[in-house]
């Protein structure tokens, strides 16, 4: 089935952060300007995610708002082609990388070094995120994932905090180690099929003869999304990177860049090599009860509140893995509930701990400390960040009526039948995870007010913006998760299609 | 000679000529800034010839030609013109400030480099064992003198080591030839082609026959060299430190492309079949690996910007040879991307390291200093020059929206395409490392306060020389297509 067309949309959505962030560098002038300018094009960028979410059809099977253009590169041995496009795995993806990219411009109001750079920078990183969710040629997409490192670079290495040159740099050094193995598994692929399409490339991998053994291909992509996820033990940049970065940046990180990872797993090891994620599916489940047990038990002993979000976040992604486990299926039966699971928590996750990050990088601005021990009492003096604060950790915990309740149970559902025993010991990392949030909540936001916050101010206007953006789409996936889990079951019910027709297949 | 001979040697004889113009030009005016724009506005005459002569390849009638055997004008020998004659103008342009400082031989400066430019383009064409040798002499004895030309301590020593170890490999490169020459009774690359096939290798001996073994693995020897790659890179950093940084530039980007052309020429022309080809390409490979391990290990240690990038240059040119060893009878369906990678790679590379070149000459001249720590602060103090130089490191690194990013993964790609999976991967290793060095360039000058904020204000042609390399770098890296079909088309000649 050939996908043509250029519809122009996600074309928009991909590069109006990069014309907005070259506007600026070039021609706005003042850092009062360049925040209002920033701030009005990702609210234009939310707005053009919420038309492409609303405009996916999810009653279509396949790509949708199709952006194409063929002759790129159009040499015959090297065919690139410029091809956007979304499909029910890739279009929430984008309505959460316009909300936090909105929210993370908001987030960035009171930044005051070299305010011009620092805004450049986070616009063109938008672009690239965009990009990796929507590209569709390989060579675009690897494009994509690559350009992500500059910005995150000086973004961290210039307005982060602590040991910020070093962990920019240790950041940059993972993952440019994972893409660099991912580009071998691309070029591969691409003298395996003499394609770079992705849609191409889930028939073509079956019926061509690869140059490479399929599993060494598979674990060349594998490693570069178990660095983006992180799996432990390839985690240990992701607390540095978290801790030193800004806290605008740490948003983007926690809530758009490690999905990355996830994506990836979905759409390319999921969605290409069924065999051999069904013959590992037993390693992705351990490595994921590994990371959740192992990611909770580390945030306990967490005295920094953002390297406690930040090893919450290792704990969290481990239901990623645990999700997309679930496709080696019973007895023939692939449910698409485990993929859609694992996609939710991706989207739940950004919200929370974008919101987490958020909150607590606002709290630090205010306090001047994010040592725990030193906090205390908060919740009187700052009732708008507090009542927050709670929203997102019993969100975080899994508490029904907010989204990560919502993603979690999905999780469970789809992959309890098929790995019972460690479903069940994962799910004891939620009993952990309340530890840690209830301790946290307790230890900041209650008990005796302390005398040097007693003049500490609340959220201003201006900050209560991406809060409250943030809180909604908490809240509203809760309450009403059907609107973002119909869309992504749509997106993986392909997948665990064709998973099961090769299962049905085999012996 | 006839015309004919004449207009296939016009682009070297226009640049030889120009050459001498500005000899004789300098001896009767007395403001000497005209010597660059001549010398720049005269390349355009063999530019204007290589142009006409990409035309004209179809009825050119070379077989009946003086020249036939000797030289081989193709697309193959127009692209590595059109190279040369781009960088050597930008390294015109790029010298005219540096060349302040010995104002008395202005003029010989700038022939020297012209002569050693006529001297690679002949190079790129020369198809014959006896040419390339002389060809050879022609472009290393200029860049000798011209590394000299600092005259203090430090040039001596650079250009002394420059002209001892060129001639000693030199030497090894005709020891080789002779060997080749014995075993086949032809100095014509064709000719030893068509004589390896009919003599009758031995399968069970490396290379067929012993005589081969010696013959090839000295030509390697000889122009590793001119590649500088690992082993035989020793010399590049010490020089590169030494010479005035044009001429340093000079050397990473022209001498190097105008050594690939020679190596794809004999490699790919002479010694095609496969007994052979398999075995050197396995050396190329193995040497590609070193040579970008050790280009980039030790790069780390370097504090000092020039020193920095010749160990740069030494990674490049393993990076580099992943194309050389790509041969086409290694991978499953026969073609190989490795030659037009190689010149793909070249052009991208020769951009991307002039852009990083002339603001390193811009910088330095105006602080007097090439350690990197001396560029500290350079965003504040001239906001663009250090834009380009960070722009060009992560051009280095191979990271998009770069040419250096396009023309790595397409190189990459020709190990996987040819079952070298694990040069690929040893490449792609290395520019993980690479990325640690490059950035702390990019580091220093963002990151670190700036001792003083005088701006750099460098001379209108240096400004022009890093637009024009910056633009390559940047409008390649978007839009490779022009490029490589060009580069395509060259080496398809090459394989015919």
């Amino acid at each position: 089935m050939e996908i043509t067309g250029f519809g122009g949309l996600l074309t928009a959505v991909v590069f109006l952060p990069l014309a907005g962030a070259i506007i600026i560098a070039l021609f706005v002038r003042g850092d009062r300007n360049v925040r209002v300018f920033a701030g009005a094009l990702t609210l234009a960028e939310l707005a053009l995610s919420i038309i492409v979410f609303v405009q996916f059809d999810t009653g279509t099977p396949g790509y949708q708002l199709v952006d194409k253009f063929e002759d790129w590169i159009p040499v015959d041995t090297f065919p690139v082609q410029y091809f956007l496009a979304v499909d029910g795995l890739s279009a929430p993806m984008v309505l959460l990388t316009g909300l936090l990219g909105m929210v993370s411009v908001f987030a960035s109001w009171n930044v005051r070094d070299r305010v011009r750079e620092y805004f450049v920078w986070l616009l063109i990183l938008q672009t690239a995120v965009m990009g990796v969710f929507t590209a569709l040629d390989f060579f675009m997409f690897f494009l994509f994932w690559e350009l992500e490192l500059v910005p995150m670079f000086f973004l961290i290495s210039i307005w982060g905090s602590g040991r910020k040159e070093y962990s920019a740099m240790k950041f940059l050094i993972f993952t440019i180690l994972g893409g660099a193995f991912m580009l071998v598994g691309i070029l591969a692929l691409f003298f395996s099929t003499d394609t770079f399409d992705m849609t191409a490339m889930p028939a073509a991998i079956q019926t061509a003869g690869l140059v490479m053994p399929v599993g060494l291909i598979f674990a060349l992509f594998f490693l570069a999304f178990a660095i983006k996820l992180p799996i432990w033990p390839l985690h240990t940049w992701l607390p540095d990177a978290h801790t030193d970065a800004p806290t605008a940046v740490s948003v983007m990180l926690a809530g758009v860049l490690l999905k990355m990872g996830g994506y990836g797993m979905i759409r390319i090891s999921a969605g290409m090599f069924p065999e051999v994620i069904s013959d590992v599916a037993w390693l992705i489940v351990t490595a994921g009860v590994i990371n959740v047990l192992y990611g909770a038990l580390v945030t306990l002993r967490q005295t920094d509140l953002k390297r406690l979000i930040a090893f919450s976040s290792v704990s969290h992604m481990g239901f990623v893995l645990i999700g997309v486990s679930s496709v080696v299926g019973v007895g023939g039966v692939v449910s698409p509930v485990g993929l859609t699971g694992a996609s939710l928590q991706m989207f739940t996750h950004g919200t929370i701990t974008g919101l987490l990050f958020l909150l607590v990088g606002y709290m630090y601005e205010k306090a001047h400390t994010r040592y725990i021990a030193d906090l205390g009492g908060l919740a009187t003096r700052m009732p708008i960040l507090a009542s927050a604060l709670v929203i997102a950790g019993l969100a975080s915990l899994g508490l029904p009526g907010t989204s990560g309740f919502v993603s979690e149970i999905t999780v469970f559902l789809g992959t309890f039948e098929v790995w019972s025993w460690p479903t069940a010991l994962a799910a004891f990392g939620i009993v952990l995870t309340a530890g840690y949030i209830l301790w946290l909540l307790q230890r900041t936001l209650f008990g005796p007010q302390k005398e040097r916050f007693a003049d500490i101010g609340d959220a201003t206007f201006l900050e209560a913006v991406p809060i409250a953006a943030l809180v909604i789409a908490v809240l509203a996936v809760g309450i009403y998760p059907a609107f973002i889990s119909d869309v992504f079951t749509a997106g993986v019910e392909p997948i665990t299609q064709s998973i099961q027709q090769i299962a049905r297949a085999g012996p | 000679m006839t015309n004919q001979d004449l207009y296939i040697l016009s682009p070297e004889l226009g640049l030889a000529g120009l050459a001498l113009v500005l000899i004789l030009l300098d001896l009767v005016i007395e403001r000497k800034q005209v010597l660059p724009i001549v010398a720049v506005v005269g390349l355009a005459i063999p530019l204007g010839f290589s142009i006409a002569l990409w035309f004209d390849l179809e009825g050119l009638g070379l077989e009946d030609s003086i020249l036939v055997n000797t030289l081989e004008v193709d697309k193959f020998a127009l692209f590595f013109k059109f190279l040369i004659i781009g960088v050597t103008a930008l390294i015109v342009l790029a010298s005219t400030d540096y060349v302040k400082r010995f104002s008395r031989f202005r003029a010989e400066y700038y022939s020297l480099v012209l002569f050693s430019a006529a001297g690679m383009m002949l190079l790129a064409s020369a198809i014959d064992l006896i040419t390339i040798y002389v060809a050879l002499e022609l472009t290393a004895l200029p860049i000798a003198a011209l590394a000299a030309f600092n005259r203090d301590a430090r040039s001596a020593e650079s250009a002394m080591k420059f002209l001892i170890l060129s001639a000693i490999s030199s030497a090894f490169l005709l020891y080789g030839m002779v060997m080749v020459y014995g075993f086949t009774g032809s100095t014509s690359l064709g000719d030893i082609a068509a004589r390896l096939g009919e003599v009758g290798l031995s399968p069970e001996t490396p290379f067929g026959s012993h005589a081969l073994l010696f013959g090839i693995v000295l030509i390697i020897a000889g122009a590793g060299f001119k590649l500088a790659s690992f082993p035989f890179h020793m010399w590049a950093p010490d020089v590169y430190e030494g010479s005035p940084t044009p001429i340093t530039a000079f050397l990473s980007v022209a001498s190097k492309a105008a050594g690939f052309a020679v190596v794809l020429r004999v490699f790919y022309m002479a010694f095609d079949i496969p007994i052979v080809s398999v075995e050197w390409s396995a050396i190329f490979a193995v040497l590609s690996a070193l040579s970008m391990s050790v280009g980039n290990l030790i790069a780390i240690r370097q504090d000092n910007i020039k020193r920095l990038l010749a160990y740069s240059t030494i990674a490049h040119a393993g990076y580099l040879l992943v194309g050389v060893a790509a041969i086409a009878s290694r991978s499953a369906d026969g073609d190989s991307s490795g030659p037009s990678g190689v010149l793909f790679y070249l052009g991208g590379y020769a951009a991307t390291n002039l852009a990083a070149f002339t603001v390193v000459i811009a910088i330095s001249e105006r602080i007097g200093s090439d350690a990197i720590d001396d560029f500290a602060g350079m965003a504040k103090r001239s906001p663009y020059l250090a834009g380009v130089l960070g722009f060009s490191m992560i051009s280095l690194i191979g990271v998009p929206p770069t040419v250096g990013f396009v023309t790595k993964v397409y190189i990459f790609g020709s190990a996987v395409e040819t079952n070298l999976e694990w040069l690929a991967i040893v490449g792609v290793i290395n520019s993980v490392v690479s990325a640690y060095y490059y950035l702390r360039v990019v580091k220093v000058m963002y990151l670190s306060p700036a001792p003083s904020m005088e701006p750099i204000g460098p001379g209108l042609p240096l400004r022009l020389a890093v637009l024009v390399a910056f633009a390559g770098t940047a409008f390649f890296g978007l839009y490779p297509t022009p490029l490589l079909k060009l580069a395509i088309a060259a080496a398809a000649g090459l394989v015919a």
